[in-house]
């Protein structure tokens, strides 16, 4: 087979961080290649170097044997790149067929698009009611438009970034197929991962990176799920500790909430029900935006319920208590945003400590807020929680995302809390740091804290609940025992 | 074409360098138009910027400006910091002058060491009420604080011309649109004899050391931090989206109306329709210029009072029109906004392209 793409040496760095160190890979025709690594690997800026973004400050690319050097993002679809963001770039209040004719080039008939966009259809299985209105689309679907609006370029190469992260099993299989069936054609498709079971059942080949180098180039067939996880982490992943079984008795205890979102591209939450038992770990799975974060801020009150809806801990109904006077039952709160919600990247990360701590007396005296009180309480958090950062005065914007979500949690589950609530608690998380913050919540599980875990992240919930139950479209379903739960049972409570 | 990029990284030392370079450019810009109308432009900026200081009558007058500017300037950079804006400052000055004024002559002639504070504090109630309506309107309805707060500016002007043409016109005053004088229990005392100079300035400046210390050290100015910086995590703290809308002009109000009070019981001694001339307009510039910290205002505030003053010696001395203190009170916003945005963005030059 024929290499595509050549890129040799690319180097790229931004002040004083070197995102690629000497790349090199090759892309073949019909072959689908994996960039695999974790966050901050330098799998984004090899992405965008090669899709016109980025200029590299050494090396050099050959397309179809020529030199290669894209400008702009346009040269490099005019060269036959086309590129699935991660993030959709599609006008939410127009129709399929409006965001498709937008994206083309130059005055295109319509009736020639539609028409080549019905070959693809046919071709492709990418079925879809082009007069829908793209709010109404699920993620899946979104997605296909994204897709069909990059095929109608005719990419010679196809890239995709994290394409799965928004998808359920069943679209996720069907992506596969396409995708196969692509590259059964001759197209060269580049798929950015870190999901590594996908890599091994999709992908021909893989490059790792980590830390801006190539760590190995290798034919995916060849190397195991856990050496791919090695090489990409470059250490082995701590093995997670024995959870135990929790007590049958009642922390938690929701009856029917309802909620009607004021939003109107927003979930409403309908007459959600489960509960959760003492130093049990519970997991709600779910594609976002179907009422996970509606149903977060239900439960730490920074939203309110009205009368009749009942929120019952420890047998009591907390559902009109504001989120501070939940805090001082010993209820704690981690939210996935941690720009602008669970912490503050403008401030330091002693303020950011404050943030969740405004009700403890300990740490202000007549309102006067006890400053060497605060940077001890820091301090312990970034031992304990191994984070890296300068000292208790940083910002929180000069950490990584890791290690930020590491001071998110501890500053949470350091106070031994009788029930952690917490949203996507590893997302955008290095693998090494999400295996610690697991620990870290099977740990004070183990000893007593209760947990329930909002995740999209179907393995992460697997493999550290007790029981599941997946929420889809507002509704929450039975729960599942995490060891017996099926992908079918998945695909189908995330189907409803 | 031109296109604006956010910068990554913001040098610290932008915060004094920002006011400086807005003060430079101003002052070249004046120079320029003093040149263009044919009047010598050295002559003039020395005639605004450094006469009035030489002597004890322009220091004095200095102060009785930089006064109400500071205070009112004080208690908007709560607001500008959290993201409320408040911009009708004025009106709650002008209420807050109506309120004490009205309680000052309501004792007239009694005398006491009671009547000031009382006024005060009544003053202080009006200028918060008058925040208020406002605040209820955005909290309740989500309407634009900004078009609301400006426009009531102007309801409140007109309420204290009929409140100066009607029930509190003086007796005695041959129908003249103005209050009866205060009398001693109502007016602030002098610090200096023979001037104006009278404490309101001590009491500026004592807000601005008690406003410094509860923004560093305080949960409140914790509060206004964080909801500057994002609502969502204002909320996740513990405290509704409203509270800081309420308490922004609740502190903002209060601040204005007690300069109200401090304005007609010192330097003016009366009410007159005229009372409201800008200091609550000005005292924005006066927040920004100082970037939103308390003792910047102080420095700003005078800077300010200095353009006033300044604005009348150029009237007088070389016959030029009073707008040059407005003049060069827009120009420094304008170059001031200018040169935060230059901080903060760099631009860069973006090719046109024929065709797409």
């Amino acid at each position: 087979m024929q290499n595509i793409l050549e890129i040799d040496g690319i180097s790229k760095s931004f002040s004083d961080i070197q995102a690629n160190n000497d790349i090199s890979l090759y892309l073949r025709q019909g072959q689908i290649h994996a960039l695999l690594g974790e966050n901050g690997a330098g799998k984004s800026t090899l992405v965008k170097i090669i899709y016109g973004i980025i200029k590299p400050d050494h090396g050099s690319m050959i397309l179809n044997g020529k030199l290669y050097d894209p400008n702009t993002p346009e040269v490099a679809r005019n060269e036959g790149i086309g590129m699935v963001f991660q993030h959709f770039s599609l006008f939410e209040s127009l129709s399929v067929i409006d965001n498709i004719i937008l994206g083309q080039k130059g005055n295109q008939k319509k009736d020639s698009i539609l028409e080549r966009l019905d070959d693809l259809q046919k071709d492709y299985d990418l079925q879809i009611d082009v007069n829908k209105i793209v709010a109404t689309l699920s993620a899946g679907e979104k997605q296909k438009v994204e897709i069909i609006r990059c095929m109608l370029q005719d990419p010679k190469i196809m890239i995709l970034d994290e394409p799965t992260s928004v998808l359920n099993p069943s679209e996720v299989e069907k992506l596969f197929n396409f995708l196969r069936k692509l590259s059964k054609q001759g197209m060269a498709v580049l798929y950015i991962s870190h999901k590594l079971h996908e890599i091994k059942e999709l992908c021909d080949t893989s490059t790792i990176l980590r830390n801006g180098n190539v760590i190995k180039s290798c034919d995916t067939a060849d190397v195991t799920i856990n050496e791919l996880a090695q090489l990409m982490v470059g250490r082995a992943i701590d093995n997670k500790i024995k959870l135990s079984e929790p007590k049958q008795e009642r922390v938690l205890d929701i009856k029917n909430i309802s909620y009607t979102n004021p939003d109107i591209f927003g979930t409403s939450l309908k007459e959600i029900k489960f509960n959760v038992n003492f130093g049990e770990i519970f997991g709600i799975g779910g594609i976002s935006g179907n009422g996970q974060t509606e149903l977060m801020k239900v439960l730490s009150g920074e939203v309110g319920l009205n009368d009749g809806n009942q929120i019952l801990y420890n047998n009591e109904d907390i559902s009109s208590l504001d989120i501070n006077e939940r805090r001082q039952r010993e209820i704690v709160f981690v939210p996935e945003d941690r720009s602008g919600h669970s912490a503050v990247s403008s401030l330091s990360l002693s303020e950011n400590l404050l943030l969740t701590n405004l009700w403890d007396h300990n740490f202000f005296s007549n309102g006067v807020i006890n400053t060497n009180y605060v940077d001890e309480k820091t301090s312990e958090v970034i031992e304990k929680f191994n984070v890296q950062c300068n000292a208790s005065g940083s910002l929180a914007s000069s950490l990584s995302g890791g290690n930020l979500q590491k001071f998110v949690v501890g500053r949470e589950i350091i106070k031994m809390p009788k029930l952690v609530v917490c949203e996507q608690p590893t997302w955008g998380v290095d693998v090494g740091s999400a295996s610690l913050i697991h620990n870290y919540l099977i740990e004070i599980s183990n000893s007593g804290s209760t947990i329930l875990i909002i995740s999209q992240d179907m393995d992460e919930l697997r493999s550290i609940c007790h029981r599941i139950a997946i929420i889809s479209n507002g509704v929450i379903s039975k729960p599942y025992d995490a060891k017996r739960i099926t992908p079918e049972d998945i695909a189908i409570e995330m189907a409803k | 074409m031109f296109k604006l990029q956010k910068k990554e990284t913001i040098d610290q030392s932008s915060l004094y360098t920002v006011p400086l370079i807005a003060i430079g450019c101003s002052l070249i810009f004046v120079f320029i138009l003093f040149l263009l109308i044919g009047k010598n432009p050295v002559l003039a900026i020395f005639i605004i910027f450094v006469e009035p200081l030489l002597s004890i009558f322009g220091l004095s007058e200095l102060i009785v400006k930089a006064t109400p500017l500071i205070i009112i300037a004080l208690g908007l950079s709560i607001g500008f910091r959290a993201g409320v804006w408040n911009i009708g400052a004025e009106g709650q000055f002008t209420i807050g002058a109506l309120f004490g004024g009205a309680a000052i002559l309501v004792f007239y002639p009694t005398s006491g060491i009671w009547i000031l504070p009382l006024s005060f504090f009544i003053a202080i109630i009006g200028g918060i009420l008058w925040g208020m309506i406002p605040a209820f309107f955005k909290a309740r309805f989500n309407t634009n604080e900004i078009l609301v707060s400006l426009m009531l500016t102007y309801v409140a002007t007109l309420f204290l011309s009929g409140m100066v043409y009607g029930p509190l016109k003086n007796p005695d005053g041959f129908n003249f649109p103005e209050s009866r004088l205060f009398h001693d229990s109502g007016t602030l005392p002098i610090i200096f004899p023979g001037t104006r100079a009278h404490i309101g300035f001590l009491m500026a400046l004592l807000l601005a050391g008690l406003m410094y210390y509860l923004l560093k050290r305080h949960k409140f100015g914790f509060h206004v931090k964080v909801s500057g910086e994002s609502l969502r995590a204002l909320v996740f703290s513990g405290k509704s989206t409203n509270y800081m809308v309420y308490l922004s002009f609740i502190i903002s109000g209060a601040f204005a109306g007690l300069a109200g009070v401090i304005e007609v019981s010192g330097p003016v001694g009366q009410l007159v329709p005229a009372i409201p001339v800008g200091y609550g307009f000005t005292a924005i510039i006066v927040a920004f210029l100082g970037r939103l910290n308390p003792l910047g205002i102080c420095f700003a505030g005078l800077l300010l009072a200095l353009t006033y003053i300044g604005g009348e010696a150029a009237q007088i001395k070389l016959g030029l029109p009073n707008a040059i203190t407005g003049v060069f009170q827009g120009v420094l916003l304008f170059s001031l906004l200018a040169a935060e945005a230059f901080t903060n963005y760099k631009v860069t030059l973006k090719k046109m392209r024929r065709n797409f």
